[in-house]
C-alpha cells in the first residue's frame, strides 16, 4: 500500500539530508516521557522516532509543532525543533512555519479535542490549503487532559463527567470531515499495529501538501478499549477493513467478505463475497481525483460498534501545494519587477522637493 | 511626478483662522486672486458619490504644489449606505496652508455639498461666512425631505450667513459629456471630477497629477477615461468663465515648514507598510504578514501583498487567531513577522500574544485602534485599546506599546517596534488607529544611509558548560544586558529545542512546575521589559509652564494646535508626548513632578490617565472624547486654558 509518488522526492528535496547514518536514539530527547503508562501515546512515539532514521532527513530540519492536550506533549520527547504552543492553534502556527521555511519538514500532534473542537478551523483550513504539513491527529474519543469529559468523536450517549445522561451531539469521523475539507491525503490506523502505523507515516511523508493520519489512540485511563474491537485478533479481522490501492477492497476470515457498490444509490455496502459477485468489488484507488468513493468509504464503519472499519490511506491525491506556490509568486514578482528596491518604493507617486 | 519648492521667503505661523495675506485685483472683466495662508475644505456627499477619490486627489495636487497638508476622510462603515441618506453621507477634509500645520482643521472654510444630505449633516461643522458649494440639481423637494429639508435651505434665508455657490454639478456634467457615448447614469457619474475640476481651479492646484491618475485608472476604459477627463476640465473652465466664483485663491508652498528633502504625501497605513517592508530590509530577515481582514487595518495587507519582489510573504489567514498563530511559526522560524487587525483582532489574538510572551520571540503586533467595545464604530478612530494592549492577557505577560503621532510617523514606529522586537525577544504592540491610518501628510522621504541598522545573530552554537564540561544549547540563557533569550532557528544543527506555553526552567527552557522557578520567570519577564531602553521623552516648555498636557498616540496634532494657539494668546503651557507607553521613559517621573497639573486629553475615558495615576501617584487630569472623530484644536485649547486657570 506504500505507492509513494515520484513528485513528492521534489518537496522533501528541499530538506537537507543527514550527513551521518541516523538511528532511533537519535530522536529521542532528554526528557522523561510523561503519559500514563499503558497510554497509547508511547506506540506512537516509539513508532514515530523509528520510522524518522528511514526519512533520512537532517534532524534540525525537522519540527514538531502541537497544540493541547496529552498527545500535544510529543514535541518534548522528539530530539528535533518543536514548539508545544497553545490550545488548538498548531495547524495555524505550523503554517506560518512551513509557507516561511520551505527547506523544513513540519510535523504537527494534535488530538481529537484540539484538532476538531477548539481547533476545528485551523484544520479545515489547513486541509483545504494544502500547506506542506503531516498532521498527526491522536482520537482516543475523550477529552484526556481535563480528565474525562466526552469529545467531539465520542460515540453518542457517552456517559462522562460532564455528560451523566449521555452526550447528545453527534460525533465527527475525522477522514469524513478531512475528505470534506478537500485534504488531498487522508489515512486512519491504529496505535498498537506499528507495521501498518510505520506505513502510514511513510505513505504521509511522502506527501506532497497536507497529510492528515487519524491514529486511533487508547486511553487507558478514561477510554480504556475504546478500539479494542479493532485490535483483538479474532474481531480485528471481522471488523477491520485494510484498503490497500489497487486492490479488491476484502476483509474477514478468508477475505470472505468485499465491498461492493449499490447499483441503484451509488452508495458503498458489505458483502459476502460469492463467485457471482466477486467481480463486483471495489478496487480501491486512492488516487481518484473525485473524493466521492474515498467519503463513501469513510462512512463504511458503524461509529459505535467500529465494525467495518477502514484503515489505511483513504485518499492521496496531487494538488497545488500552498507554500510552492506562495514561494512561485514570490520568484515570479521578482522576474516581473526585479528584486525589491527600498529607495524606489519610499520614494514612489508624487514626491516634491524642498531645496535650501 | 517631482516638482521643485525652493524654501525663499518666511512665512508667520498662522495660529488665527485662515488670513488673507495678499489680493492681487485685476482690471474689468479679469478675476481677482486672493493669496491665503490656509484653508480647510470638506467634500461631502452621498458614500457612492466618490467623495473619497475626489479628497485624495485634491490632497495629491496640494501635496505636489508643496503645501503643508492634513486630511480627515470620514465615511460610513456601510458600502453603500441607502443613498440620500444622513448616515449615507461620506466625507473628505482637507487643511492645507503656505505654513506647518497639524491637524486637518476644526471648521471647514469651504463645503462642497453633493446633496441635502451632505448639507445637513455638514452645515453644523461651518462657521458663519463660510463658502458653500452645492449641487442644486440634487436639491429636489424628495431629496430635502428625505433629510427633514421642509423649506429649500437654498431658498429660505437659512445660508443666508454664508457664502453660497448655487452649481447645477449633475446638469452641467451632462451637458459637458453629451457628446460622449453614455447614458446619462453613466455620465453623472463623472460630476465629483467636475467638482474636482472647479476646486482645482478656484484653489490654482496644478492639474497634470489628476489627469495623468485618470489615465491610468480607466486606462481599459478609454470612454470613461476620456469622459472623467472632459468632466475634470469642464470644471476648471466653468470656475473659469463663470461669474458667480468671482475670486480665486492662492496658498503658496510651504517653503519653511519643511526641512530640505524630498517629500510625498502620505497615509499612516501606508506610513506603516513602507516601515515594516524597511525593518526588514534594515533586519535582514523575510517579512511575513499573518492576517485577517478588518477595518481600519486591511489596507496594511493589502500594501504589503503588492511587495513580493521585497521577499515579503502575506497570508490571509482564516481568522485573527490565524493570522497571529502563523506570524509567531514564522518568527519561530527566523521571519520578521507581523499582525494587522484593530481592536476585535487583538481581543482574539490575546492567547497568541501571551504564547509569544513565554516563548520569548519577536512579534508585531499592529492594532489599527476604532471604535468600540464589540464592533463599535468601525470607520471611526478611538484610542481606547491601551489597556487592552497594555493587560488584555492570562497572567502576568507584559508587552512593549508603542504608539505613533501622526500618519508619516507610522514609519518611524513601525522601524521602532521591530527594534524592540527583534532586540528583546518580545511581541510588541504598535496602536495606531483610524485617523492615523486614513489621515495623511507630507512626509519626508528618507535617504536609506539614515535609516537604523536592526540586524540580528541568530544562535549558531551552544551558549553554556556543564559541571561536567559538556557545551550545551539553553534556549533560555539570557543576554545579561537586554535579558533577551538567544533566538535559534530550526535548521541550525545542534540547537535541536524544544518550547512551549508551559513554564520553562530557566536557562535550559524545560517544563517547570517548580514554585521558585515560576516566580523567578515571572520577575524576569517583567524586568526584561521594563529594562527596555526607550529615548526621554522631550517637553516642550518655553515659558516655564506650571501645567503640563501630555498626550500618546494620534493626540499629538490637535494637542500641539491647542498648544500654539494658547501661547499665541499669551498662556504658558507645556507639552510632552509619549510615544513609548510601556515602558515609560525614564525621565517620565521626574517630568511628571516637575509641574503643577498635569492634564492628559485622550479619545477614551482615561487610559493613560489611569496608568500615570497608578505608575507615579500623579493627580493626573483626564479630559475625554469619544465620538468616533479626533480633537479639535479650538476647544481642546478652551479646555486646556480651563485648566491652566483651575
Amino acid at each position: 500500500m506504500t505507492d509513494v509518488t515520484d513528485a513528492t522526492e521534489g518537496l522533501l528535496q528541499l530538506v537537507p539530508k543527514a550527513e551521518a547514518r541516523q538511528s532511533m536514539k537519535d530522536f529521542k530527547s532528554d526528557q522523561e516521557v510523561r503519559w500514563c503508562p499503558g497510554c497509547g501515546d508511547y506506540a506512537i512515539l516509539a513508532a514515530v522516532q523509528g520510522f524518522m532514521p528511514e526519512l533520512g532527513l537532517a534532524r534540525e530540519n525537522i519540527v514538531f509543532v502541537s497544540g493541547i492536550g496529552c498527545s500535544s506533549r510529543f514535541p518534548y520527547y522528539m530530539n528535533t525543533y518543536g514548539m508545544h504552543s497553545i490550545h488548538g492553534r498548531a495547524p495555524a502556527i505550523a503554517t506560518g512555519l512551513a509557507t516561511s521555511r520551505r527547506d523544513l519538514s513540519v510535523w504537527v500532534v494534535t488530538g481529537d479535542g484540539d484538532a476538531l473542537s477548539i481547533g476545528g478551523n485551523h484544520l479545515i483550513h489547513a486541509l483545504r490549503r494544502n500547506v506542506n504539513l503531516k498532521i498527526l491527529l491522536f482520537n482516543n474519543r475523550i477529552y484526556g487532559l481535563t480528565k474525562g469529559q466526552y469529545s467531539p468523536t465520542s460515540e453518542v450517549g457517552k456517559i462522562t463527567k460532564s455528560t451523566p445522561m449521555g452526550s447528545l451531539d453527534a460525533p465527527f469521523n475525522p477522514v469524513s470531515l478531512a475528505i470534506g475539507a478537500e485534504a488531498s491525503f487522508v489515512a486512519r490506523t491504529i496505535d498498537s499495529d506499528r507495521k501498518h502505523l510505520t506505513e502510514v507515516l511513510r505513505a504521509a511523508a511522502a506527501h506532497p501538501g497536507t497529510a492528515l493520519i487519524e491514529i486511533y489512540q487508547n486511553c487507558n485511563i478514561f477510554n480504556d478499549g475504546a478500539f479494542d474491537a479493532l485490535k483483538d485478533k479474532q474481531s480485528a479481522e471481522e471488523a477491520m477493513i485494510r484498503l490497500e490501492h489497487g486492490q479488491p477492497i476484502r476483509f474477514g476470515a478468508d477475505r470472505a467478505r468485499g465491498v461492493v457498490r449499490d447499483r441503484l444509490t451509488g452508495d458503498l455496502r458489505v458483502v459476502d463475497v460469492t463467485a457471482d459477485n466477486e467481480s463486483e468489488i471495489l478496487v480501491h484507488d486512492a488516487h481518484s481525483p473525485s473524493p466521492t468513493t474515498a467519503f463513501a468509504l469513510s462512512r463504511l464503519a458503524d461509529p459505535d460498534t467500529l465494525h467495518n472499519t477502514p484503515v489505511g490511506v483513504f485518499r492521496a491525491v496531487e494538488r497545488p501545494v500552498y507554500d510552492v506556490q506562495m514561494s512561485e509568486q514570490l520568484d515570479t514578482a521578482v522576474a516581473q519587477h526585479g528584486k525589491g528596491d527600498l529607495a524606489a518604493l519610499l520614494a514612489g507617486g508624487d514626491t516634491w522637493t524642498v531645496v535650501g | 511626478m517631482t516638482s521643485q519648492v525652493s524654501r525663499t521667503t518666511e512665512q508667520a505661523d498662522g495660529t488665527a483662522d485662515g488670513t488673507v495675506v495678499g489680493e492681487q485685483r485685476k482690471p474689468g472683466g479679469v478675476k481677482s486672486v486672493r493669496r491665503l495662508d490656509r484653508v480647510i475644505i470638506r467634500f461631502a456627499g452621498d458614500s457612492g458619490d466618490g467623495m473619497q477619490l475626489t479628497g485624495d486627489r485634491f490632497t495629491s495636487e496640494t501635496a505636489s504644489f508643496g503645501n503643508d497638508l492634513s486630511t480627515l476622510p470620514n465615511f460610513p462603515a456601510e458600502i453603500r449606505a441607502p443613498a440620500g441618506t444622513l448616515p449615507g453621507v461620506s466625507s473628505f477634509q482637507l487643511h492645507f496652508a503656505d505654513h506647518d500645520i497639524l491637524t486637518p482643521g476644526d471648521a471647514p472654510n469651504v463645503l462642497v455639498a453633493m446633496n441635502p444630505a451632505a448639507l445637513k449633516a455638514n452645515i453644523g461643522d461651518l462657521p458663519r461666512g463660510a463658502e458653500i458649494i452645492v449641487n442644486t440639481d440634487e436639491f429636489t423637494k424628495r431629496a430635502m425631505q428625505k433629510v427633514g429639508y421642509d423649506t429649500s435651505p437654498l431658498e429660505d434665508g437659512s445660508l443666508d450667513g454664508y457664502s453660497l455657490h448655487p452649481v447645477p454639478l449633475t446638469t452641467l456634467t451632462v451637458e459637458a459629456l453629451k457628446e460622449f457615448d453614455l447614458t446619462r447614469k453613466e455620465a453623472e457619474r463623472s460630476k465629483n471630477m467636475f467638482a474636482l475640476g472647479l476646486l482645482s481651479w478656484m484653489y490654482h492646484r496644478p492639474t497634470e497629477g489628476t489627469e495623468k491618475f485618470l489615465a491610468q485608472k480607466f486606462a481599459r476604459k478609454p470612454e470613461v477615461m476620456k469622459a472623467n477627463l472632459a468632466a475634470f476640465r469642464a470644471g476648471w473652465n466653468f470656475g473659469e468663465t463663470t461669474e458667480d466664483f468671482a475670486v480665486s485663491y492662492e496658498i503658496a508652498p510651504a517653503t519653511t515648514a519643511f526641512p530640505v528633502g524630498t517629500y510625498r504625501n502620505i497615509s499612516g497605513n501606508l506610513a506603516l507598510a513602507y516601515g515594516l517592508v524597511t525593518a526588514s530590509r534594515q533586519a535582514d530577515l523575510p517579512l511575513f504578514l499573518g492576517s485577517y481582514p478588518i477595518t481600519p487595518a486591511s489596507d496594511i495587507l493589502h500594501e504589503l501583498s503588492k511587495h513580493k519582489n521585497f521577499g515579503v510573504r502575506t497570508f490571509q489567514a482564516e481568522d485573527e487567531i490565524a493570522g497571529i498563530g502563523a506570524a509567531l511559526g514564522a518568527a519561530f522560524g527566523g521571519a520578521l513577522a507581523v499582525t494587522t487587525t484593530s481592536g476585535p483582532g487583538v481581543a482574539l489574538k490575546a492567547e497568541t500574544v501571551g504564547l509569544a510572551v513565554s516563548l520569548e520571540l519577536p512579534l508585531l503586533v499592529v492594532d489599527i485602534q476604532r471604535g468600540g467595545p464589540s464592533t463599535g464604530l468601525p470607520t471611526k478612530t478611538e484610542q481606547a485599546d491601551l489597556l487592552q494592549a497594555m493587560y488584555g492577557r492570562n497572567g502576568e505577560a507584559p508587552v512593549p506599546v508603542i504608539a505613533p503621532r501622526t500618519p508619516a510617523d507610522c514609519f518611524e514606529a513601525a522601524l521602532e517596534a521591530a527594534r524592540i522586537a527583534l532586540t528583546y525577544r518580545t511581541p510588541v504592540m504598535l496602536l495606531s488607529d483610524g485617523y492615523l491610518a486614513n489621515g495623511s501628510e507630507p512626509w519626508r522621504i528618507p535617504e536609506l544611509t539614515e535609516l537604523p541598522d536592526l540586524r540580528v545573530q541568530f544562535a549558531d552554537g551552544p551558549n553554556h558548560t556543564l559541571d561536567d564540561g559538556t557545551e550545551v544549547f539553553w534556549p533560555y540563557k539570557r543576554d545579561p544586558q537586554t535579558l533577551a533569550r538567544p533566538w535559534a532557528v530550526p535548521g541550525t544543527p545542534g540547537l535541536e529545542h524544544r518550547i512551549g506555553g508551559i513554564e520553562k526552567q530557566d536557562g535550559t527552557g524545560n517544563i517547570s512546575y517548580d514554585p521558585a522557578n515560576h516566580d523567578f520567570m515571572v520577575r524576569t519577564r517583567q524586568a526584561k521589559i521594563d529594562g527596555i531602553e526607550v529615548p526621554d521623552v522631550e517637553v516642550d516648555d518655553p515659558d516655564g509652564a506650571r501645567t503640563l498636557v501630555l498626550g500618546w498616540g494620534s493626540t499629538y496634532g490637535p494637542i500641539t494646535a491647542a498648544v500654539r494657539r494658547l501661547r499665541a494668546a499669551g498662556e504658558a503651557i507645556a507639552q510632552a508626548h509619549l510615544r513609548h507607553l510601556n515602558p515609560f521613559p525614564k525621565n517620565l517621573a521626574a517630568v511628571l513632578k516637575s509641574y503643577d497639573k498635569v492634564v492628559i486629553p485622550e479619545m477614551n475615558l482615561g487610559q493613560l490617565a489611569t496608568l500615570i495615576r497608578a505608575r507615579y501617584l500623579v493627580d493626573a487630569h483626564s479630559y475625554n472624547q469619544v465620538n468616533g472623530m479626533p480633537f479639535k484644536a479650538e476647544q481642546l485649547a478652551a479646555a486646556l486654558k480651563e485648566a491652566i486657570h483651575d
